[in-house]
């Protein structure tokens, strides 16, 4: 009966997805930023110390008697010491003609009086950091143009980039990791609103239609409000066919209940025996109909129950004992003895309704076959498995019709002359097989009908 | 015994008023809740029989007022629900017993003397007849002193008898009275009912009159 509807997707997916994804794309380029400005700023640290480095190499430069002078400060060289010995390189020209140092460093290209120009580039294979500058001298009647050259190797601002980069790398993994956690705390939290809905609308029995009421996250609340409307049509519409059947019962019953104590009324008035026989004919079939239509009834309903099996805890004394009480006065019509005995409790967890129901149906039936003065026993036991046994010591069974009596409407050869819908054991069986037991029907050695509802 | 019946059927309530007092009780007829609470106002009952659909209003109501008002007085539900789908609760509102449409007046019997001695133990209106006491509701005669408990079926034949001394009860009678419809009656039951009540009676002062080819009657001993 259940229709499973059709999946597109999933929420949890979508949001983790979108989540982790998000989580990732800032962690790489929260990495990028990092590691891109420390760059910078170790580049600008070393371009700093190559500035100061070439400036103090220039300044200490001069023209005496003509000829160009540099005497290199050694401040200009130890002030680019690194932990990791870096090597310097430096090349001195003079109006463009190489002067000093290595000749392989060459000058930067473009102007650059007055101020510093970087470069990076390869020198004798090693990755370099260049800064060069210049400088006009004027001397006695001549002026001239010292050019620097100021490389230093980057082991240093490497490793240190490398320190860096590996820092923001834990910083964006971490990032990512406690993101990503969060992103799937988050979303199931979010999808356990829905889940919890879902078991409390699941965990209901079919009978329970009433509202939700537990407090729901504001979201969630137009699908609460609509769950319970639907909800609400189903239980008016339920309650309205219930009413209905009701009415319908009360409607049809009555006149016939009207009828029947009239007919018995009108029996101990009347003398001549075939109008007596036909008012006890007349009786007879109201009570066959009537009969009937209970049971028919009867049966829907628990076939709708077993179909939908609500399990309660439940003691099967106490209930069986309920019912025996409501019997007697029957028993005691026909008198017949109801007697009780087995296990003084016997906890099963089952519907009451339905296991009431069958036993009701099964000491009916012993009842209506016991001759009068007669005990009709009914036991409980808890083990191998809980059972209810009645027994009765009327007839018994046909032996040929035993495995055919709790199919419907079918009776036995016997019945004939007994007022019966042949629903009784078809109930009873009913009842057994929702519960993952079975309806044994036996005939007593010492003759006489046992029904047992195993269950 | 005196009975309320609260029933908006008038044909029903007919029927089964006259059905009763065939069996020696009295009936008041309420249709409506106004009408019934007006009578339990002002009477005291044995037993209320209560439909539980009524113009008025719902039977249910009245029971549970009933209920609140602190009287014991017992209540039989009529409903025209079969059991299972019976989920109006009467017996947890209250009432004490119910019984399905139609009915079988016997078993209603049954069930208002079962309610009855449940909630009393005895009746409230022993009947003396020529120095013998009988409890209908107990189901106790008391002859010379010496209390017996009856069987069902002489308890119903002796109230027959003990109703209407004097009148002459064929043998058909005594057994639509004593049998229900579906029971397989033997030629020589009444007879045995008979004799039994006969062997009750020996120390009292009535006795079970054979009257050949009419039936039996119930007389003083002369």
């Amino acid at each position: 009966m259940t229709t499973s509807p059709t999946v597109s997707g999933s929420l949890r997916n979508r949001l983790v997805l979108t989540l982790i994804g998000g989580a990732a794309v800032l962690a790489i380029l929260l990495f990028l930023t990092v590691r891109s400005y420390a760059a910078k700023v170790a580049q600008q640290g070393q371009d700093d110390i190559l500035g100061a480095s070439v400036s103090s190499i220039l300044d200490a430069a001069a023209l005496r008697d003509g000829h160009l002078e540099v005497d290199i400060p050694y401040a200009a060289f130890s002030m680019l010491s690194t932990p990791s010995d870096d090597r310097v390189f430096y090349a001195i020209y003079q109006d463009g003609e190489f002067l000093s140092g290595y000749e392989d460093l060459s000058l930067a290209d473009g102007p650059i009086e007055g101020r510093w120009a970087f470069q990076t580039g390869q020198v004798r294979g090693e990755r370099v950091r260049q800064v060069s500058a210049s400088r006009t001298l004027v001397g006695l009647g001549r002026q001239t143009e010292i050019e620097v050259a100021l490389g230093q190797t980057q082991d240093a601002l490497s490793d240190t980039l490398d320190q860096i980069s590996r820092n923001a790398a834990y910083l964006g993994i971490g990032f990512f990791l406690l993101t990503a956690a969060l992103s799937f705390w988050v979303t199931s939290s979010t999808i356990g609103q829905l889940n919890k809905l879902t078991t409390s609308v699941t965990r209901r029995g079919p009978q329970d239609l009433s509202p939700f009421k537990k407090p729901v996250p504001k979201e969630m609340a137009p699908l609460v409000t609509s769950l319970n409307s639907l909800m609400g049509r189903l239980d008016q519409s339920l309650s309205q066919s219930e009413d209905f059947i009701a009415e319908a019962a009360h409607r049809v019953r009555t006149p016939l209940a009207t009828v029947r104590s009239y007919a018995e009324a009108t029996l101990h008035r009347v003398e001549r025996e075939d109008n007596r026989e036909a008012l006890k004919a007349m009786v007879r079939a109201i009570d066959e109909s009537s009969r009937a239509a209970g049971q028919l009834l009867d049966h829907a309903m628990i076939t709708f129950r077993a179909d939908h099996l609500e399990r309660e805890e439940i003691d099967l004394v106490v209930l069986i004992r309920d019912l025996v009480q409501r019997l007697i006065p029957i028993a005691e019509m026909k008198e017949l003895t109801l007697s009780l005995s087995g296990e003084p409790s016997v906890p099963y967890s089952g519907d009451s309704i339905l296991i009431q129901n069958a036993v009701r149906n099964m000491v009916d039936n012993a009842m209506k076959y016991a001759p009068s003065d007669s005990a009709v026993e009914i036991t409980i036991i808890a083990h191998p498995e809980p059972q209810i046994q009645v027994r009765d010591s009327g007839p018994g069974f046909p032996p040929d019709e035993i495995d055919t009596l709790t199919r419907r409407f079918e009776r036995g050869q016997n019945a004939v002359g007994t007022i019966g819908s042949g629903l009784g054991l078809t109930i009873a069986q009913d009842v057994a097989t929702a519960h993952g037991g079975a309806l044994i029907l036996k005939n007593r050695s010492k003759g006489g009908a046992c029904v047992i509802l195993s269950l | 015994m005196k009975f309320l019946l609260v029933e908006d059927n008038l044909d029903l309530a007919n029927a089964i008023s006259s059905r009763m007092q065939l069996d020696g009780h009295v009936v008041d007829h309420a249709a409506n809740l106004e009408d019934a609470r007006a009578f339990v106002a002002t009477e005291e009952y044995d037993l209320i029989l209560l439909d539980i659909m009524l113009p008025d209003g719902d039977g249910r109501e009245f029971l549970r007022q009933h209920r609140a008002s602190r009287l014991d007085t017992p209540v039989i539900v009529l409903t025209a629900r079969s059991q299972v789908s019976d989920r109006i609760g009467s017996l947890d509102l209250g009432a004490d017993d119910y019984i399905t449409k139609p009915f079988d007046h016997a078993e209603l019997e049954a069930r208002c003397r079962a309610v009855l001695r449940r909630k009393s133990g005895s009746s409230k209106s022993t009947i003396e007849v020529g120095g013998i006491i009988f409890d209908p509701v107990a189901g106790h005669l008391t002859v010379d002193g010496v209390t017996l408990s009856l069987r069902n079926r002489e308890l119903r034949m002796i109230e027959l008898f003990i109703n209407a001394p004097g009148q002459v009860f064929s043998k058909q009678k005594l057994a639509d009275r004593l049998f229900s419809y579906d029971d397989n009656v033997s030629d020589n039951a009444i007879e045995v009912y008979v004799g039994r009540l006969r062997k009750h009676l020996e120390k009292s002062g009535m006795k079970i009159t054979t009257l050949r080819g009419l039936g039996y009657r119930l007389d003083h001993d002369d």
